[in-house]
């Protein structure tokens, strides 16, 4: 006896949509057992992942202020899947456009006029661009593949920047604390809500929401790059560039992942620190995949991980649970997820007779 | 003569989701008969052979062996009943000898050096010139072929399946094969020969038994019947006589290919030598040439998916674009129809309205960088219109099209941009009948409004009916043109073989 997977003869689009929904009902679940074995009440965890974050105003801007470099990350990075690119270093791209933001805004220091803010994004664009880039022309120039060389330049841009909070950029008045100087206010995004955290990147956010159906929709751009995700050999015989969408790919969704982090840096931190990213451009490459690769469903996909991340802490503070707490569920949402597409995609058989 | 079928089954049928592939059909395979199993794809003769060979289980059915009711579980349970098997695409490794690739397929714990004496016994016996020592990459297609029949000989079998063998072959090799056929025939074994070529069908079988949507619609012998009556049962109407149409005179030089070289990019590939080509407008050229001589470097240095080392090896209505691509190619008016339909003729998980837009991104069907859904809806309905593509609508997906569909439409869709040179690589290959006969239809009709078409192509019966001039590639170069009223069959056949001093001498 052993097990068999048949691909099934029809696709269930229902299903296609409900495997995201089951995947969280099941991570759901397997978080109550977990918080049944640590000891405590599930039903109690469960409320304090889920509702108690959004029980009051602070917690839904909260909820947008975690949500919005999900997002941004997460378009970049379906993009790419699209396209058969793999950027699943978006932490990397977010980490390098805090620093290239964060330098400018330091360099330019408490002058400046409304040009500063501009300048400083468009700096962190540029450097989670470029990073992107390094991936993209040792992929179209030396055939590396991009799922290594960005993954690796993610823990390069970290060590990078926990260097630079150390030594050239750090505080000289910081009591040799590991963080930069704070940004002026000139260089600062402006929040949505007084009282609030969360700034205008959320509306960055939500913008690139029918940008991003646009180009994948409407547009001969985005029309090329799924013709070289969906088969190559179509492509080639077309005359689509692969190389063209490598690149495409891979400075788009590094510039949105250097955008997401650069705001986070001159929104709610305010100044360079060796910790910027609770782990965004991973948790974004879930989001993508939970939102089924279209902007819409990665828009509700962030709302729905950004919602983990302050559930956790909920229950950091309120269950004395660890912090790690969130990466599980986060994994078994995740684990989940690629269990029911296998099985929207293929049945399980029992093969009885074992083949000579 | 023994009464007893070698082979009888009965009321045999499998359902693959909606479609019934085989529907209670019922054949006997006499001992020492050559039976031919005949039909258009998608008849159900690849299900009824994969049943026999006990690579699929029918859903119901029975299948006597001799008299003997059996169930065949597996392949190997059908070699050890005496049933060989030699398929279209063979499952040699190249980079291994004839005699390890042979003893891979026994499986048994014989050595080397006996079974490649065994190997030479069986060979010499049946004419076969085959060395065991050879390496499989040095081998012609035929010399494959001969390989594979050698594997199914040496186990003796008592019937051997023999699916579309002469696709592959010169119509000298065909001649050779059916040579062995007869006289493994003669001594006892049965075949069972699938194809759909009426023409060898007669020569060589001695019984029919024709298909058609999973069922068997008739019995004849092939000696005796028309070949038109054969074609009727196989497709259920009559065929109509295509319709020549006039032609003006050939034009001015559309393609040209000047002193063409390219070198192979993989190491079984073929390198393009000195290539010299004029296709001109309005005229039909066709390049025949077994598989692997080369075709697949010219098509690709001809539409521009690989670069020339010179811009003037490849000139486009003059316009020399050896170094182009091929989307600044097709900006200038060539059209292409690949080999393969789905995955690079157009994408199976795409709508036929997104596949039109495939080779038509400089058109009319965008602006602005932006996609014109209607007129690419449009569009697409009009070449379903056109070439009466059996398609749910513009908004199918590719991939439920059956394959003479989707060529009909990748085609239609080719023409309706208005091309000025067409290339089309097998555009019949695995295409019923009444399809491949449309398809021939709209490149005669394209060729008389002044295109230049040109048509790769191992059928040479598709090549002399539809072409004026006919070239011949084989190892890479190809030879000057000739009328197809000036040459044969038999001619272009050696030509292929490589034997062209012979054909010049």
């Amino acid at each position: 006896m052993r097990l068999r997977l048949e691909r099934r003869p029809a696709l269930s689009h229902l299903w296609a949509l409900l495997a995201p929904l089951l995947a969280v009902a099941l991570a759901a679940a397997g978080a109550a057992l977990l918080f049944a074995v640590l000891g405590r009440d599930p039903l109690v965890c469960l409320y304090t992942l889920f509702l108690a974050p959004l029980a009051d105003a602070n917690g839904w801007s909260e909820l947008a202020l975690k949500a919005t470099p999900l997002l941004l990350c997460a378009i970049g990075i379906a993009v790419g899947v699209r396209a058969n690119v793999w950027n699943i270093g978006a932490e990397g791209q977010f980490t390098i456009g805090a620093i290239a933001g964060g330098w400018v805004a330091l360099a330019i220091g408490p002058g400046g006029g409304w040009y500063v803010l501009p300048l400083v994004l468009l700096a962190g664009i540029a450097g989670g661009a470029a990073w992107g880039g390094i991936a993209a022309f040792l992929r179209t120039r030396f055939n590396a593949h991009e799922i290594l060389v960005t993954l690796m330049l993610s823990y390069v841009a970290v060590q990078l920047l926990g260097w630079l909070v150390r030594g050239p950029m750090q505080d000289p008045e910081g009591f040799n604390f590991p963080q930069s100087p704070q940004f002026a206010a000139a260089a600062m995004l402006p929040v949505l809500f007084e009282g609030s955290r969360v700034t205008v990147a959320a509306l960055f956010a939500l913008a690139a929401v029918p940008l991003a159906a646009l180009l994948l929709g409407r547009t001969l751009a985005g029309y090329r790059l799924r013709v070289v995700g969906l088969a190559p050999g179509a492509a080639r015989y077309a005359g689509f560039s692969e190389a063209a969408a490598v690149w495409t790919c891979l400075l788009l969704s590094g510039g949105l992942a250097g955008l997401a982090g650069v705001a986070e840096v001159t929104g709610p931190i305010g100044q360079l620190t060796p910790s910027i990213s609770p782990g965004y451009g991973f948790a974004a490459i879930i989001v993508a995949f939970l939102g089924r690769l279209s902007p819409v469903g990665m828009l509700f996909a962030s709302l729905l991980m950004g919602l983990l991340y302050l559930g956790a802490e909920a229950l950091q503070i309120g269950q004395q649970l660890p912090l790690a707490a969130a990466g599980v569920i986060q994994g078994m949402v995740l684990l989940f997820l690629l269990g029911a597409d296998v099985l929207t995609l293929y049945r399980v058989r029992l093969a009885g007779r074992a083949h000579a | 003569m023994d009464p007893t079928p070698r082979l009888a089954l009965s009321g045999i049928a499998k359902r693959y989701g909606p479609t019934l592939a085989n529907d209670g059909i019922d054949l006997a395979v006499m001992p020492g008969e050559i039976h031919a199993l005949l039909g258009e794809n998608g008849a159900g003769k690849s299900t009824l052979v994969k049943i026999i060979y006990g690579v699929v289980q029918p859903d119901a059915g029975t299948i006597a062996w001799e008299g003997r009711a059996v169930a065949i579980a597996d392949p190997n349970a059908a070699r050890a009943l005496g049933i060989g098997m030699v398929f279209q695409h063979f499952s040699l490794f190249e980079t291994l000898t004839v005699a390890e690739n042979i003893s891979l397929g026994l499986g048994a714990g014989e050595s080397l050096a006996a079974l490649s004496a065994r190997i030479a016994t069986t060979a010499s016996r049946y004419g076969l010139a085959v060395d065991p020592a050879r390496h499989v990459h040095h081998l012609s297609v035929g010399e494959r072929q001969r390989v594979e029949i050698l594997r199914c000989l040496l186990q003796q079998p008592r019937l051997l399946i023999m699916d579309e063998p002469t696709s592959v072959l010169t119509p000298q090799e065909a001649e050779a094969l059916f040579v062995l056929l007869r006289r493994l025939a003669a001594e006892g074994c049965s075949v069972l020969y699938i194809s759909h070529k009426l023409a060898e069908i007669q020569a060589l079988c001695h019984r029919a038994t024709v298909l058609r949507a999973g069922r068997v619609v008739g019995a004849c012998d092939p000696r005796v019947t028309a070949p038109a009556a054969m074609a009727e049962l196989m497709i259920g109407r009559a065929l109509a006589a295509p319709a020549r149409v006039d032609r003006p005179a050939p034009g001015a030089p559309a393609l040209v290919a000047n002193r063409l070289s390219l070198p192979q990019d993989d190491p079984f590939g073929t390198a393009l030598v000195d290539v010299n080509l004029v296709l001109r407008g309005g005229e039909i050229l066709g390049i025949a040439g077994v598989a692997g001589n080369g075709q697949k470097e010219l098509l690709a240095a001809l539409t521009g998916e690989r670069r020339a080392a010179q811009d003037d090896a490849v000139l486009l209505n003059g316009w020399p674009c050896g170094r182009q691509g091929a989307a600044a190619r097709r900006r200038r008016g060539l059209a292409a129809v690949p080999e393969e339909r789905l995955g690079r003729g157009a994408v199976a998980e795409l709508s036929l309205t997104e596949n039109a837009l495939l080779t038509g991104t400089d058109g009319a069907m965008a602006q602005g960088g932006f996609i014109r859904f209607g007129r690419l809806r449009r569009f697409a309905r009009g070449v379903i219109d056109a070439f009466r593509v059996v398609a749910a609508g513009p908004e199918a997906p590719a991939a439920s099209l059956s394959g003479g569909n989707m060529q009909k439409f990748i085609i239609g869709r080719e023409v309706g941009h208005g091309p000025r040179v067409l290339i089309a690589s097998h555009p019949t290959w695995g295409v019923d009948v009444g399809a491949a006969m449309a398809i021939h239809a709209a490149l005669r009709d394209l060729a008389a409004t002044g295109v230049g078409v040109l048509i790769v192509s191992e059928d040479l019966d598709e090549l002399f009916s539809v072409c004026d001039r006919i070239a011949v590639l084989h190892a890479g170069h190809l030879s000057a043109p000739t009328n197809v009223a000036a040459t044969s069959i038999d001619a272009v056949g050696l030509l292929m073989g490589g034997m062209g001093d012979a054909v010049a001498a």
